[in-house]
Order: C-alpha cells, then sequence, then structure tokens
C-alpha cells in the first residue's frame, strides 16, 4: 500500500509502466509454449512427408518397374497396377461428384437465397447432422441398403460394385460441399442482389444470373474439395466396392473395382498383414503416396479459389 | 387473345407488372421446388438410414440389450457383444481429448493472437490447412510408421489414440481459430486499455467471449474421432476377437478395438446375424454422435452472438 502512494506522490515515469518481472516471465513462457503448439502441425507435417516418401521411394527403388504397369492390382502376386487403382478411384469419384454436386449446391442455393431465418434453422440441421455421420456407418448403408434396393435392384449388378459406393460417398461429401458453396453464396454482398431487386428482377433470376455468377469461385472450390475428399475416402469403398483382395483394371462401374484406399487397408488388415513379405508391405506406402499427392493438390488448388472469393468481396 | 383483353389504363398496367403477367411463374415455381427438394433428399437418405439400421439392429435389442453391451467379441454371433469396443472408442477419445485439445487451442491462440503477419505465421496457417485435408488414412500411414515402428508402441490403442489425436489436431485448431477471430479487438483493447498484458487480456477477456465457439468446435472434433476407423485399422485396431478386458488406463496398452472397427468386421460378414450386430453397433455409435451433434447445435444456437 505505502509502495502505492509513494509511486503516486511523484510524477509518473516511463518505468512505472513496464510490467513486472514475474508477469514478464510468466507473458514469455506462455508465449513460447504457444508457439511450440503452433510449431508442431510443421513438425507433422514434415513427419508425414518423411514417412511417405522415404517408404514410398524404397518401394520405387526396388520394385520392378514393369510390375507397376500391368494387368491388375494384386500386391501379393507383386502386380502393382497403378492405372487400376487410380481408375477406380476416379470412377467412384466422378458418380460421387454426379451425386454431390447438385445435392450440395441445391442445398446451398436454396439456404442461402430462399430459407427464411425460421426455416433456415430447421434445415440446416439435416445437413450438419449428415455431416456427423461416420464414414464406416454410410458404407454399411450402402451394403445393406443402397446395393440391394437401387444397384441390384434396377441394374442387376453384383452386390458389391462401385456404383453403390459412389453413390453412398456422394452422400458423404454432400454436407461438406453444401456448406462451403454456401459460406461462397453467403460472402456474396447484399447490394448485388438489392441491385438486381432493384431492376425488377426475380428471385430466380437473381439467384441464377447474380448470385451464382458472384460465388462460382467458392462453388469451384466446394466442389475440388468435394473430389478431394471422394479420393480419400476409404471406408465405403473399403466395403462395397469389392475387390478386397485385389483387382483387374475395371472402370465398368456396376463391376468391382480397387481404389488406392482400398488397396491400403486390404494391404494393412489381415492375411496380407505381412511384414516379411518386403515389397508388398512397402507398397502400402506408395499408394499412400499417390493419395496424398492427388489430395494435397486439389486442396491447394480450392485453396486458390477460395482465396479469389475473400479477394473480391 | 389478346384482344380479349380489356385496355388497360396506366395503373393497371403498373400494377399488372408489378404482380406478374397473372399466369403462374412456373420456372421459379420449379427451381424453388428443385432446390428444396435436393435438402429433402438429404433428409430422405437420413432417415432411410437410421430407420433402415434401427429394424436391421432390432433383434439384438430385443433379445439380449444387456449382454450386447457387456459381452466381448465373439466369432460366435448370438454371444458377440460390444464391450471391449465401447471401452476402446471411450479411451481413444480421452486420450485425443487430453492431447489434440489443449495443443489445438493453443496454437490457435498463438495465430490469432499472438503471431503477426509474417512469412512464418502464414506458412504455419497454410499448413495447418493443408494437414485438415490429409485423408484420414493418410494419417494412418504416420501412426504405423511413427508411432507404432519407431517409438515401438506396437499394436497398442496409445498408438491408435496418438494417431487420431494428430488427425484431429488441424481440426481443433481451425474451429478455435474461428472463435476467437470472431471476437471484435474493442474487447481486447479495453482489456489493454486497463493495463492488462496479453495473456491476461486473453485470459479474462477474449477466452470467455470464444468459450462457447472453441468447445462447440472440439467436441464436434471429439465426435468425429470417435467415429474414425480407416487410420485405426493401419495401427492395430483388431478387426475380429479377443479376450482382453480391462479398464481404460490398462487398455491403452493393450490391443484393442473400437466401434467403428467392429461395424466394420461384422459388415463383411454376410449373414443376417452379423448384420444385426453390426447395425446395433452403429445404433450405439450413432446414439453419442447424434446427441453430441445435437447438443453443440442447441448450445450454439443458444450462445450465437452478434457483435
Amino acid at each position: 500500500m505505502t509502495a502505492s502512494t509513494d509511486r503516486l506522490s511523484r510524477p509518473l515515469a516511463p518505468s512505472d509502466l513496464r510490467i513486472a518481472g514475474s508477469r514478464r516471465h510468466r507473458e514469455n513462457f506462455i508465449r513460447v509454449a504457444f508457439l511450440l503448439a503452433a510449431s508442431l502441425s510443421v513438425v507433422i507435417s514434415v513427419a508425414i512427408v518423411l514417412t511417405l516418401v522415404g517408404n514410398a521411394a524404397g518401394f520405387v527403388l526396388q520394385v520392378d518397374l514393369a510390375a507397376l504397369w500391368t494387368d491388375g492390382w494384386f500386391p501379393r502376386r507383386a502386380m502393382y497396377d497403378i492405372k487400376t487403382i487410380v481408375a477406380g478411384t476416379m470412377v467412384i469419384s466422378a458418380i460421387a461428384m454426379v451425386v454431390a454436386a447438385p445435392l450440395g449446391i441445391g442445398a446451398a442455393l436454396y439456404l442461402s437465397e430462399y430459407a427464411s431465418t425460421r426455416s433456415r434453422k430447421l434445415l440446416k440441421p439435416i445437413i450438419e447432422i449428415l455431416a456427423a455421420i461416420p464414414s464406416v456407418v454410410l458404407g454399411f448403408f450402402a451394403l445393406a441398403w443402397i446395393s440391394p434396393n437401387l444397384v441390384q435392384a434396377i441394374f442387376g449388378a453384383p452386390l458389391f460394385n462401385m456404383l453403390a459406393a459412389g453413390i453412398a460417398v456422394g452422400i458423404l461429401i454432400t454436407p461438406l460441399v453444401a456448406s462451403i458453396a454456401e459460406d461462397a453464396m453467403h460472402a456474396v454482398p447484399a447490394y448485388l442482389r438489392e441491385a438486381a431487386y432493384g431492376l425488377g428482377a426475380r428471385r430466380r433470376t437473381t439467384s441464377l444470373r447474380v448470385v451464382a455468377p458472384a460465388a462460382v469461385s467458392g462453388i469451384v472450390a466446394a466442389l475440388l474439395l468435394g473430389v478431394s475428399r471422394a479420393i480419400g475416402e476409404t471406408m465405403i469403398v473399403a466395403l462395397v466396392a469389392g475387390a478386397t483382395g485385389g483387382s483387374l483394371f475395371n472402370i465398368n462401374p456396376l463391376d468391382q473395382g480397387q481404389t488406392m484406399t482400398a488397396a491400403m487397408t486390404a494391404l494393412a488388415i489381415g492375411s496380407d498383414r505381412v511384414r516379411g513379405a518386403e515389397l508388398t508391405f512397402e507398397s502400402l506406402y506408395f499408394v499412400g503416396f499417390l493419395l496424398f499427392v492427388f489430395t494435397l493438390g486439389l486442396n491447394l488448388l480450392s485453396d486458390a479459389f477460395v482465396r479469389r472469393v475473400r479477394r473480391r468481396y | 387473345m389478346s384482344a380479349a383483353r380489356p385496355a388497360l389504363t396506366g395503373t393497371d398496367f403498373v400494377e399488372q407488372r408489378l404482380r406478374g403477367t397473372g399466369t403462374t411463374d412456373w420456372r421459379s415455381w420449379l427451381l424453388e421446388g428443385a432446390l428444396l427438394l435436393s435438402l429433402l433428399i438429404a433428409l430422405g437418405i437420413l432417415i432411410v438410414l437410421v430407420g433402415d439400421t434401427l429394424i436391421k439392429a432390432l433383434p439384438i435389442f430385443s433379445e439380449r440389450p444387456i449382454e450386447f453391451l457387456t459381452s466381448i467379441v465373439s466369432a460366435r454371433p448370438e454371444r458377440a457383444g460390444i464391450l471391449q469396443a465401447i471401452i476402446g472408442s471411450l479411451t481413444i477419445t480421452i486420450i485425443v481429448a487430453v492431447l489434440a485439445i489443449p495443443i489445438g487451442i493453443g496454437a490457435a491462440i498463438y495465430l490469432e493472437e499472438y503471431a503477426r503477419d509474417t512469412r512464418m505465421s502464414r506458412f504455419i496457417r497454410t499448413n495447418i490447412r493443408n494437414l485438415a485435408g490429409v485423408p484420414a488414412i493418410v494419417y494412418g500411414l504416420l501412426g504405423l510408421a511413427v508411432f507404432a515402428t519407431v517409438l515401438r508402441l506396437g499394436n497398442i490403442l496409445l498408438a491408435g489414440g496418438l494417431t487420431l489425436a494428430v488427425l484431429v489436431l488441424p481440426v481443433v485448431v481451425i474451429t478455435t481459430s474461428e472463435a476467437l477471430s470472431a471476437v471484435p479487438n474493442a474487447i481486447r483493447e479495453a482489456a489493454y486499455g486497463v493495463g492488462a498484458t496479453r495473456w491476461e487480456t486473453i485470459r479474462s477477456h477474449v477466452l470467455p467471449y470464444a468459450a462457447p465457439g472453441i468447445f462447440t468446435g472440439t467436441i464436434l472434433s471429439l465426435a468425429r474421432a470417435f467415429g474414425e476407423t480407416a487410420p485405426l485399422l493401419l495401427v492395430g485396431s483388431i478387426a475380429g476377437t479377443f479376450n482382453f478386458v480391462g479398464p481404460p488406463w490398462e487398455q491403452a496398452f493393450e490391443g484393442y478395438t473400437t466401434l467403428p472397427t467392429m461395424v466394420y468386421h461384422w459388415s463383411g460378414y454376410p449373414q443376417d446375424e452379423f448384420r444385426a450386430l453390426s447395425a446395433a453397433t452403429i445404433v450405439v455409435l450413432l446414439g453419442v454422435i447424434l446427441l453430441v451433434n445435437a447438443s453443440a447445435i442447441l448450445l450454439r444456437n443458444r450462445y450465437d452472438r452478434k457483435w
């Protein structure tokens, strides 16, 4: 108490504003701790890249390169055909986008342009709850319901097929596409809409000719991120796309197919987890590396589109 | 047709143009209907998914609900249960919560409150966004190579927990960052104005206002970890039978399984008995996840604050 009255008795000097030593130490300690937490993400990235590049390089150096371009993906028979797993992934992602693009963008446009505040509160949770469904649950749904009741009933396909997997992956990424597209439409300034209404445009014209074009970068970003998520989706394809033991090159969606992710789970579990058979197991990292490169490329591209939206408005 | 129309006076004309031509605007209706339909399809999928699962799970829950929850995994479907999976999933979620939440919130506080806009902080930000986009199964490879092999943890639950903590971390950072950046600067300036240091400002002013957002984001990311399967398959989550049952602190160092792993495992069998086991496990899994999500949505609606 006396110290503070002492201080007040003389004019304030700059040194009085400096914080006390213990307070400064605590301050610095906390700052460094937070900095370390933030830097951990860099450590994780480096670990991921090193793991993938190191092991994938080991695989590529040892493998007979002709085995990377043959008739199919049969790692236990040393047939590591890249085009088989890439084609399977592409087929399933394409089907997924056919489902997710209209559903996701449609839902986003309705929520952003048509729904009143009240109906929005009721409708938005549909998308949020769909987003919360774990992929393994959708995989079960695809196997137990989509495949027998839709795909088999209509096309007479076998139980395990890429179409059912693609539809389920599409359902899985719909909420992602919807929420990013809606953010983009939300970012379109109100004055653009008001200008359209002022000219006598209907809501339909405003939505399709003003809001959608203005948000196009964000919509493209949403679709790209959707593709990236579809490529990386594992459990649905592992359960429904079939071909767990390997697959011949196939792009017919009504038949079994092998994706990069399903190839990885097949390698990692059960009898395929043979660490002694050197290259069979190492190919796991090689596929992981391919997957990482594909998704990273799509994510960076998507990020560039999102930044374009931010810059403009 | 046009000859039958009465002549319009000036006011009539304007009024008619403003009200539309009198005929229904079918195309607008069609568009609005189609857009609404996409939401209704999503709702329909949810209803069919939940309904179909409940019907398939009915035999289990009507015949032996308690035994199903308290029995261990068995190759014989009439005796199999999910006790180990429940313990495994809970233990993993606790490990993820203990590791990913404090580190993630700390990282977000650094990026939002401390870091200036330097090349370094921009790099960390981009890096975290990209980490959030890395497919889950790639984290499984990381866990397999680093936690299971280099750290020699092997196929124990701790390795799986660490892997999922790493997987969830970027999501926690991103949602926390959003919550922090939504707090207006005036709040911070008020604290600085009365002589608070940066940490005092964060603790007493920024965090309390950002807390609902941070809380919602983190429990949603925990729910995500709870339902994650693919990376755990690579770090030794057992999709099969084993005998160990123990409390979380012992389970952490043993072989393990989780609820989603069991869903995956039992879905692989074509017989109806195993389908029922799968469906019943999904009911438990989805029950927890939907409960967490619903409370998060309610919490957000309640504390949603417009500055």
